[in-house]
């Protein structure tokens, strides 16, 4: 877990990865809206071996006062790792990764939300991560729309995340745990698939200017299927299964 | 806010009135737990892991299990630790940031009920004495809150424990070293169980859940061990006791904790 092998292959000369995935294929992904009681809405998502619970509290009172702004609501967001959920116990406090993390994931949410209608209130957002492997962020994210949703919360669009990445000189969808230590890209991308908007996008490693262009085109493609996949547990939930 | 109890004073006067005539608000009898259901390994990358509901209180327990310095003075033990956390997503009133008192006071019962029963024999994880022991972290988080939260979080952490594998580290060129594919269970020697009761008016009651648990004026949790001996005990809340109904405390927590106990059992043989 987390180390790293040096004669593992990436990917072989039939364009198999090393989990036996295609190079545009994601990881196995559920989705599941709700199931928390005391949460306004909860999500939880399986992405991989990642395991993400998501539940959200508001629009209510903002403590303390002086956060509150008069013109609209605030988001606030918190990612979170359980002690047990890495390869070694991590120190439950937050780390500066997390607590950047926590930063990025709201700022991708943020335009989703229509948060004006709600002056001096908070939404609360809080992610805990269960079981990582590889990609938390964009499946936290992923998770924390449903979760928005859930929660009745007036929303523009809800973000779709997924990875896209560079290994063994080729472009990928969805890095995992392997790939992203030994591979030589990540690029996680958040996605408006109905507003055609960007949300998050950061990137380790380095891309030609047409690869650049590539993993871009390919991440947006990936969190269209991600989209669909998360519209379907919000049917799931309030319309029985599959309701279309 | 000190803790994640709030209720209005309608519910409390009809919990209270109910158990004047002998009932409880949720139909149990009084010394009955709520349904216990137990799913494990719910965190297949730690060493061990639960899932635990009682009634609609959630916890999770995950156990890593690593190389650690020993304490100074006792150099021929392995370490044991366990800890327990609110997550903010399990109650509107959960704020984040360092620990409440009643947070800390959870973690420290939940603790000293495993701790005290010699649960895990830690004499057996010594990978080199003074210099390098085995640790046992045993991290419980509540996910969604309704009262109880001692049990919750003991019978997720003993039934994680309970099927934890550990594996094998030599002492090699001066540092532990994993011996890679030799893993075993950790050395079991009985099975706590806590049992927490709530205290309303005159009325002693078993696993009280979230709306109880507001009601309360006082609690104790005890807990006992495969051989029915009480091992470790709290009491609180502003209420006392009388000696009375500390012996009754005694005997319920050891017969009703018996039975917790095959439900336990019958968890860690479901899951081999």
């Amino acid at each position: 877990m987390g180390g790293r092998d040096a004669t593992m292959v990436l990917l072989d000369e039939n364009g198999v990865r090393c989990d036996g995935r295609k190079i545009d294929e994601t990881r196995r992904i559920m989705i599941r809206a709700g199931g928390l009681k005391n949460a306004d809405g909860s999500a939880y998502i399986e992405f991989g071996d990642n395991k993400i619970l998501v539940g959200v509290f508001g629009p209510r009172d903002v403590h303390p006062k002086h956060m509150s702004n008069t013109d609209t609501g605030i988001l606030r967001v918190r990612y979170h790792m359980e002690p047990f959920s890495v390869g070694e116990r991590k120190n439950p406090a937050p780390s500066r990764r997390e607590i950047e993390i926590s930063k990025v994931i709201k700022e991708a949410l943020e335009p989703a939300v229509m948060l004006e209608k709600f002056p001096r209130t908070a939404v609360d957002v809080f992610i805990e991560v269960l079981q990582a492997d590889g990609g938390t962020r964009c499946a936290a994210l992923t998770a924390a729309s449903v979760a928005l949703a859930d929660a009745g919360i007036p929303m523009r669009d809800m973000v779709a995340a997924v990875a896209s990445g560079k290994v063994a000189d080729t472009i990928i969808l969805d890095v995992n745990n392997e790939e992203d230590q030994a591979g030589q890209a990540d690029m996680p991308i958040g996605y408006m698939p109905s507003l055609n908007k960007i949300t998050l996008l950061q990137l380790d490693g380095v891309l030609t200017p047409d690869e650049y262009k590539k993993c871009v085109d390919v991440g947006v493609k990936g969190c269209k299927i991600v989209y669909e996949l998360q519209k379907k547990a919000l049917k799931d939930k309030y319309f029985g299964n599959g309701g279309d | 806010m000190t803790s994640v109890s709030v209720i209005d004073e309608l519910k409390k006067s009809q919990i209270f009135e109910l158990l004047e005539q002998g009932k409880r608000v949720d139909g149990r009898a009084l010394d009955e737990p709520r349904e216990i259901k137990i799913e494990i390994n719910a965190i297949p990358k730690a060493n061990g892991s639960a899932r635990v509901y009682l009634g609609d209180t959630e916890v999770i327990c995950g156990v890593k299990i690593q190389p650690d310095r020993p304490f100074p003075d006792t150099g021929d033990r392995g370490l044991f630790i366990c800890t327990a956390e609110l997550l903010p997503l399990s109650h509107p009133t959960v704020e984040t940031g360092p620990p409440q008192p009643y947070v800390i006071e959870l973690a420290r019962v939940v603790d000293r009920g495993i701790r005290e029963s010699h649960m895990i024999d830690v004499s057996q994880l010594v990978i080199e004495k003074d210099k390098s022991v085995i640790g046992v972290f045993a991290d419980n988080v509540v996910v969604d809150f309704d009262g109880n939260l001692f049990d919750a979080c003991s019978y997720a952490a003993t039934a994680a424990l309970l099927t934890s594998k550990t594996p094998k580290w030599d002492w090699v060129d001066d540092k532990p070293t994993l011996v890679e594919g030799e893993e075993t269970a950790l050395p079991i020697s009985t099975i706590p169980v806590s049992v927490t009761m709530g205290k309303i008016g005159n009325h002693i009651i078993v696993d009280p859940n979230g709306d109880e648990w507001a009601s309360m004026d006082a609690r104790i949790t005890i807990t006992s061990d495969s051989d029915g001996n009480i091992c470790a005990l709290q009491k609180g809340g502003i209420d006392g006791f009388t000696q009375d109904e500390i012996n009754q405390c005694g005997e319920i927590s050891v017969r009703v904790g018996s039975k917790i106990r095959e439900i336990i059992k019958e968890a860690q043989k479901g899951s081999q």
